[in-house]
């Protein structure tokens, strides 16, 4: 059930468009109406997705949030959420991305699932999702809060495109064959310095079953997952500050590594 | 620096066997330096093994920057690991042997050969090694509460308590450990994931550094010996009726109940 009436969340909606446009961060919506829900937050994000489309945007796939317990519980919630990652913000491995794109980035590594057939829910079991899976990527989200400071509740986020600012892709897609991809580990270094390490059991137990987790909760939204969607399944390790200059890699076992370079201001 | 050194070795070895935590000994040794602190670990393991124990091994501790810096120490520890720690594969952990035991996974490393000497790098280590376990390490400080400094921690054989290998040995040729993907988890629930990297680097960089660590104080180590490369994610406390599982990539598993 939602709280929001249709005209506040067009409102809303139009208030992140802004803040995303000008680079400006805006208060969290939970300060004035704090019931604020997830029903709430997608109500929110739907309007904002059908303004960026408009703009002529496209979606490749999705990115999947919250999916550790820790999250979890930091914003008082027991599911993840999700939001769309459009073509505009898709870097390459080795890419420099432009400072001025975002208002408060931090970095996470992640394992991409790549599909390979149309997925969709409502009771698609993990052995489905992993019989759609072309194969896994190294990623990198770039993370960043049209909310100011970062100071988010639940709705907030996931009216925000769950946080969404700009993935990157390694190009080495690689089957699922004779591993376990909730054992991928994955070593994140910051400026050669290693900063964390996890492995893929961090993304909700299994980023196979993330993928299902996806399809399912699109389903009753009569959205299926095409062929080759990207689909991240959620952070490996707490995210990490992001500075001008900065250089981030994620190296997995099987997959390789994915680099990223943030431009200095002014380049 | 002068202390009583055996008397020392006495009181820890005392409080291990009456599972009885007693306070740290900087409270009366406030200038207990790490150099000191490891001729009272010397004192104790000398100790233990006159009383029959003997030395199989040896384990690092504070392998991570961050464990570093909240323990302010610049750099690992390591203590020794006597045959009465072991637990054999399949074995369960009677929690009233020890006082406030913790469990850590680890990968760990059996010696085909002699390794000693202030020049072994991670190379040396892996060409040296016969086999890699997947391990858990039982932690048991004779601090109350876990409260102690570095010195603290060194002079208690770095709360070497207990580990347990899991029942698959593997080649480390061929394979990079500082990769290697590690889930660990408590009565069914992830607590944390992990790759070999997050041991200085490398696990067998690890090992590396305590081997040159120990050639500063003369020691080394003996082929069949075995050396726990480190925790790869922050220890858990266990009680009857838990039940601790780390699961590697490429190298197995390994579980210890707990009653």
């Amino acid at each position: 059930m939602t709280i929001v009436t249709d005209e506040q969340a067009r409102e809303f909606a139009a208030a992140l468009y802004e803040a995303r446009r000008s680079r400006a961060p805006i208060a969290p919506f939970t300060d004035a109406l704090p019931d604020l829900g997830m029903p709430d937050g997608y109500a929110i994000q739907q309007h904002l997705v059908q303004h960026l489309l408009d703009d002529g945007e496209s979606i490749i796939g999705y990115k999947l949030g919250l999916t550790s317990t820790p999250m979890q519980r930091l914003l008082g919630v027991d599911s993840p959420d999700f939001g769309p990652v459009f073509a505009s913000t898709v870097y390459r491995d080795g890419a420099e991305l432009p400072v001025d794109r975002f208002i408060a980035p931090r970095m996470e590594g992640e394992i991409g699932v790549i599909l390979g057939k149309d997925l969709s829910g409502p009771d698609c079991t993990p052995a489905q999702a992993l019989d759609a899976t072309a194969g896994l990527v190294a990623a990198l989200e770039i993370v960043d809060s049209r909310i100011a400071d970062w100071r988010i509740k639940l709705a907030d986020t996931v009216a925000d495109l769950a946080s969404n600012g700009a993935i990157a892709l390694s190009s080495l897609v690689v089957p699922v064959d004779g591993f376990d991809p909730r054992l991928l580990g994955m070593v994140f270094t910051k400026n050669g310095e290693v900063v964390a390490t996890g492995a893929g059991a961090a993304a909700l137990g299994d980023p196979i079953a993330a993928v299902a987790w996806l399809a399912n909760t699109l389903a009753p939204m009569g959205v299926t997952l095409p062929a080759g969607s990207v689909i991240m399944t959620g952070a490996l390790h707490a995210m990490v500050p992001v500075a001008p200059g900065d250089v981030f890699r994620a190296e997995f076992d099987r997959l390789g590594p994915i680099t990223i370079r943030m431009a200095r201001e002014g380049e | 620096m002068s202390l009583p050194k055996d008397q020392i070795a006495r009181t820890l070895i005392e409080a291990a066997r009456t599972r009885t935590a007693v306070h740290p000994l900087t409270d009366d040794y406030p200038d207990l330096d790490p150099a000191t602190a490891y001729e009272v670990q010397d004192a104790v393991v000398n100790a233990r093994v006159e009383g029959g124990a003997r030395i199989i091994g040896a384990k690092l501790g504070l392998t991570s920057v961050a464990k570093q810096k909240q323990m302010n120490v610049s750099e690992p520890l390591y203590g020794w690991l006597t045959d009465d720690m072991q637990l054999d594969t399949g074995q369960t952990l009677v929690c009233s042997d020890y006082i406030q035991p913790r469990c850590e996974p680890e990968i760990a490393f059996l010696l085909g050969e002699d390794l000693a000497g202030p020049q072994v790098l991670a190379a040396h280590v892996l060409a040296a090694t016969e086999l890699v376990f997947p391990a858990i390490d039982v932690l048991d400080s004779r601090f109350a509460g876990y409260k102690f400094t570095g010195s603290d921690v060194i002079a208690d054989n770095s709360s070497c308590a207990g580990f347990v290998f899991g029942g698959q040995g593997t080649d480390p040729r061929g394979i990079d450990l500082r990769l290697v993907g590690c889930a660990f988890e408590k009565n069914g629930e992830l607590v944390a994931t992990a790759a070999g990297a997050a041991v200085l680097g490398h696990p067998a960089a690890s090992v590396a550094w305590m081997i040159r660590r120990m050639a500063e104080r003369g020691q080394g180590m003996k082929a069949g010996q075995i050396v726990m490369a480190g925790a790869l994610t922050e220890a858990v406390a266990v009680a009857p009726g838990d039940t601790v599982v780390a699961r590697f990539d490429r190298l197995g598993s390994v579980e210890l109940p707990c009653r």
